[in-house]
């Protein structure tokens, strides 16, 4: 199916989106990448008046440093995010779960705000930028505001972007050197995740010293595994030493039951993928 | 209607289109490119997949707009000179399909997986190929032929492919 008719423009700079924002309000939708909200025109669920493009907007793109943080410009594709070196090196966790987003080509145009904008909750980007405290730079006519990542992820499919507001850039604290897991559990290839489990781990000579766990798809949004996370502090950086804090990964969640597996199935997922990504980000 | 001037398979082309109308109907109903075919109406099997800028994507997942000022490389503009691109040639050798229907996405995506890693393991092939579905061969021979291109294909053939 090809979508309704809209018009289209592509401004190249923030200024001019955020004014074609404001003049046009509910009629418009912005574009990144497009893999997202293309298959959602074509199937009807929308039909905006006007698509405002970003993909024109250089300085919505990159990878750089800022002293202690990654600023990771909102149009950076998935495929860039698993190639960057500075990505590799500081928030190793993002590089991992972009690498698991879909397949070759969607990657090579989705981008990582994007992702973090549809807030879809089986979305593998969200619960990454959840675990590494990300901060999201939002642009609106009257300046910009900078949200984290716990008060980002509203519902589902929500996000604390405003109606004429864009997301610019995800900051990252660096976390240079840790260890990183995405364990993604699907049942065909290419798909999005039953549930998965986003783990960044600081481990040395057999131990774990902090952990940051959050969990895909095991409720409305991305969640935080934070009692996994304190029980991991100080824990043997091995299959035994984790299961136990492993065992808490689901503690709180009300995860849905659905075609592809019911509540209690997706509860007892995130406590095995929990203790598989923990393992692996530790490099046990 | 919106004006587009694109590049595509190494013709410089412009054309008023609709803002809606996707690249994958640009290259077939304006273009007259049929190779480029459509499999599925939710961006899923990967049938349509051609270059742009180098890069393999999901042409019905891109609009034509989109497309505007950037290179796009189809099935129909791989082979050079009345040859067989290596990739063609290897899924012709080993036999990489049956129906044909996914073999246009198939070779576009194998050349990306190839220009980005020219030496596979068979394993590497298969995730590469993740978002191309294939109803007929089971996927055996698709790899073998990936495998085979990498195998007697010089680099400078497969950069030259982009
Ligand atoms: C076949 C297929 C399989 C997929 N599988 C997976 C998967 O396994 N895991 C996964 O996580 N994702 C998957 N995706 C989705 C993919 O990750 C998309 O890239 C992503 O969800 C959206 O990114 P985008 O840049 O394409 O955004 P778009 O599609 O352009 O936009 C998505 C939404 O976010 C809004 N938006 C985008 N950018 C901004 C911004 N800067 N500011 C404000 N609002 C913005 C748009 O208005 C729109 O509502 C899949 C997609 C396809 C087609
Ligand atoms: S036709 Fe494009 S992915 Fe199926
Ligand atoms: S050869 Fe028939 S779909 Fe692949």
């Amino acid at each position: 199916m090809i979508p309704a008719k809209f018009d289209y423009v592509a401004p190249t700079s923030i200024e001019d989106a955020l004014s074609a924002l404001v003049q046009h309000g509910d009629d418009a939708k912005i574009m990144a990448g497009g893999q997202s909200l293309l298959p959602v025109l074509r199937m009807r669920l929308n039909a905006p008046e006007i698509v405002i493009d970003l993909g024109r907007i250089d300085s919505l793109r990159g990878v750089r440093e800022d002293g202690d943080a990654l600023v990771i410009g909102a149009l950076t594709t998935h495929a860039e995010m698993v190639t960057n070196d500075l990505v590799h090196q500081h928030a190793l966790l993002l590089s991992k779960a972009a690498a698991e987003v879909a397949d070759s080509q969607v990657r090579h145009r989705g981008t990582f705000g994007g992702s973090c904008a549809h807030a879809d909750p089986a979305g593998d980007m969200g619960s990454a930028a959840l675990a590494l405290d990300a901060e999201f730079v939002i642009a609106g006519a009257g300046g910009t505001r900078s949200v984290p990542a716990s008060d980002f992820f509203v519902d589902l499919f929500e996000t604390a972007i405003g109606e004429d507001e864009i997301l610019t850039e995800i900051r990252v604290p660096k976390r240079t050197g840790w260890g990183a897991h995405y364990e993604k559990f699907v049942r065909v290839a290419h798909q999005w995740p039953i549930v998965a489990v986003a783990a960044t781990v600081n481990a040395s000579e057999g131990t774990i010293s902090e952990a940051r766990v959050a969990l895909t798809n095991m409720g409305s949004k991305p969640l935080r595994a934070t009692a996994t996370e304190r029980a991991l502090a100080g824990a043997a950086a091995t299959e035994d030493g984790v299961r136990a804090a492993a065992d808490q990964a689901a503690e709180g969640t009300n995860p849905p039951s659905d075609l592809n597996g019911d509540s209690d199935y997706r509860k007892h997922l995130a406590t095995v993928l929990t203790r598989r990504a923990v393992v692996a980000a530790a490099g046990a | 209607m919106t004006q587009i001037s694109l590049t595509v398979d190494g013709t410089q082309v412009t054309d008023d289109v609709e803002p809606r109308m996707l690249l994958v109907q640009y290259l077939r109903e304006k273009l007259g490119k049929t190779g480029t075919v459509i499999g599925c109406d939710t961006s899923n099997c990967g049938a349509c997949t051609v270059h742009l800028d180098g890069r393999s994507v999901k042409s019905c997942n891109v609009l034509a707009v989109q497309a505007d000022g950037h290179e796009v490389t189809t099935i129909e503009g791989l082979a050079t000179d009345g040859q067989l691109h290596p990739v063609q040639e290897a899924f012709r050798e080993c036999h990489g399909l049956q129906c044909g229907f996914c073999t246009p996405g198939m070779i576009m995506q194998s050349v990306d997986l190839l220009n980005e890693n020219p030496h596979p393991t068979e394993q590497e092939v298969r995730l590469g190929l993740e978002g191309n579905l294939c109803r007929c061969t089971g996927y055996h021979n698709i790899v073998k032929s990936v495998l085979y291109a990498a195998e007697h294909a010089g680099q400078d053939e497969k950069a030259g492919a982009r």
